[in-house]
């Protein structure tokens, strides 16, 4: 099993990798840390004729503290967000999900970008920009875009990037004061694929009534899937049980699964409505902790 | 039909790299694979390969001290990096104290995976010397073993773990 040949580019500038992407168009593909792509060209899913190569480019690979938030350059690595200590305060909900990511070896090349524009619905990250309404920063030759967390993930492994266009940044809004969290997933191994997983963030107000939810599904559809009635249905609310359940199982109704080997449609909406159950249990725990 | 040109490309890619301490020089083409050109070109068969898309570990070494999969990594990308094997571990006929532990716990079978579960202990007790048994268990989760059961190599980790704490 070996990829089949390609023309190899390994720049150490943004500039350069710009000018390559702008030459070859769509015969050319990016590679980040490799950990879906190598795969994919290991098992000729893909052949592309150019292959250029993020790695040299050091200046993608940063975290900064902004007023609005955070910022991370698209090469940031996995496994260095792992062993940022101060995550769990600024980003906990990235902070929690990080270790579902593969495993440490994975970790330790794959790149925050690569898994936010490789755009699969059953990854971590891509679940992480819906759920924290983050946006991606995006270059060309002849400048840069924003785009929004809800207009990037197009489908199955497509995104809204034009072939020209690279990923360089990830933008998180800051962590709302006081805010609950959680994420869950299931699995057949740890770090293996969810077969599905949830993403909640959660505020409560002082009354403990619900001021903003955001809860996203991965692994229930051709990408990660907000699902906004579940949302609604907690706005103003008090978090009851049977609240819980009402919108756990309307979350199980807003995705569209598929079955394949790992799971049947009908278990995965069986795993959605379980998994919101216990993750907003518990992202309402974390809030009203936050409030005393 | 218009053939599409897809020619075996030839050796294009200088790559200057160290492995256990030793300097190599190799031409590569691109498309080589860390492993492939580990086992292939250097002859350190010690690394195995088994998925080849980075699902076992077995092909798991350290590049510049951390574990990645060399089955999903290009040769090209290695160069001027550092990386270690299992070549690497013992000093000439003293096994590492992983190694050791692995011996004493019967934690090989077949030996395919060991090269990777290896790597991934060294790696796993440089930072976090004293892991516990669920920390344990999930550092492994990325290698797969057909024989053991696993139960096996958890106990080296933890033998491993403290003779390291405690040499001598």
């Amino acid at each position: 099993m070996k990829p089949a040949p390609f023309d190899y580019y390994d720049p150490d500038s943004l500039d350069e990798v710009l000018d390559l992407l702008n030459q070859h168009g769509d015969d050319a593909k990016l590679i980040a840390g490799g950990q879906s792509l190598g795969p994919i060209l290991n098992m000729r899913l893909s052949a592309p004729k150019v292959l250029i190569d993020l790695n040299r480019v050091t200046t993608l690979d940063y975290q900064r503290e902004e007023k609005n938030g955070l910022a991370l350059g698209s090469m940031t690595r996995q496994s260095t967000l792992e062993d940022t200590a101060h995550l769990q305060v600024r980003q906990p909900l990235v902070a929690t999900s990080i270790p579902y990511i593969g495993h440490r070896a994975i970790r330790n090349r794959g790149t925050v970008g690569g898994s936010v524009a490789h755009a699969d619905p059953a990854a971590e990250w891509p679940a992480l920009i819906l759920a924290l309404d983050g946006s991606l920063l995006v270059r060309n030759a002849g400048g840069e875009r924003v785009i929004t967390a809800d207009d990037f993930f197009v489908w199955t492994l497509t995104n809204a990037l034009v072939p020209e266009e690279v990923l360089v940044e990830i933008r998180l809004p800051k962590w709302p004061n006081g805010a609950g969290w959680s994420f869950v997933e299931f699995s057949r191994r740890h770090g293996d694929f969810a077969v599905l997983g949830v993403a909640i963030r959660l505020s409560l107000d002082n009354a403990g009534r619900c001021t903003d939810a955001r809860m996203v599904l991965i692994g229930g559809g051709p990408t990660p899937i907000r699902t906004r009635h579940a949302e609604t249905m907690l706005d103003g609310e008090t978090i009851s049980q049977d609240l819980i359940s009402e919108v756990s199982h309307q979350a199980s109704q807003e995705i569209k699964p598929d079955g394949d080997i790992h799971a049947s449609a009908d278990f995965r909406r069986h795993l959605a409505s379980v998994l919101v159950s216990s993750a907003l249990q518990q992202a309402a725990e974390r809030a009203t902790k936050n409030r005393s | 039909m218009k053939k599409e040109p897809n020619p075996i490309r030839k050796p294009s890619r200088l790559v200057k790299l160290t492995v256990n301490g030793v300097t190599y020089e190799r031409m590569v083409e691109p498309r080589l694979t860390l492993v492939d050109f580990l086992r292939g070109q250097l002859r350190l068969t010690g690394t195995h390969v088994g998925c080849e898309h980075g699902v076992c570990g077995a092909c798991t070494v350290l590049f510049d001290r951390q574990p990645i999969r060399a089955c999903i990594m290009f040769a090209v990308q290695a160069n001027s990096h550092d990386i270690q094997t299992v070549e690497g571990m013992a000093q000439g006929d003293e096994l590492h104290p992983i190694q050791q532990s692995f011996w004493e716990n019967f934690s090989v079978q077949c030996g395919f995976c060991t090269p990777g579960f290896l790597l991934t202990v060294q790696d796993l007790l440089a930072r976090n010397p004293d892991p516990t048994e669920h920390e344990i268990r999930e550092a492994l989760s990325g290698n797969i073993c057909r024989c053991t059961g696993y139960q096996s190599i958890i106990a080296a980790v933890k033998a491993a773990s403290q003779k390291l704490l405690n040499p001598g």
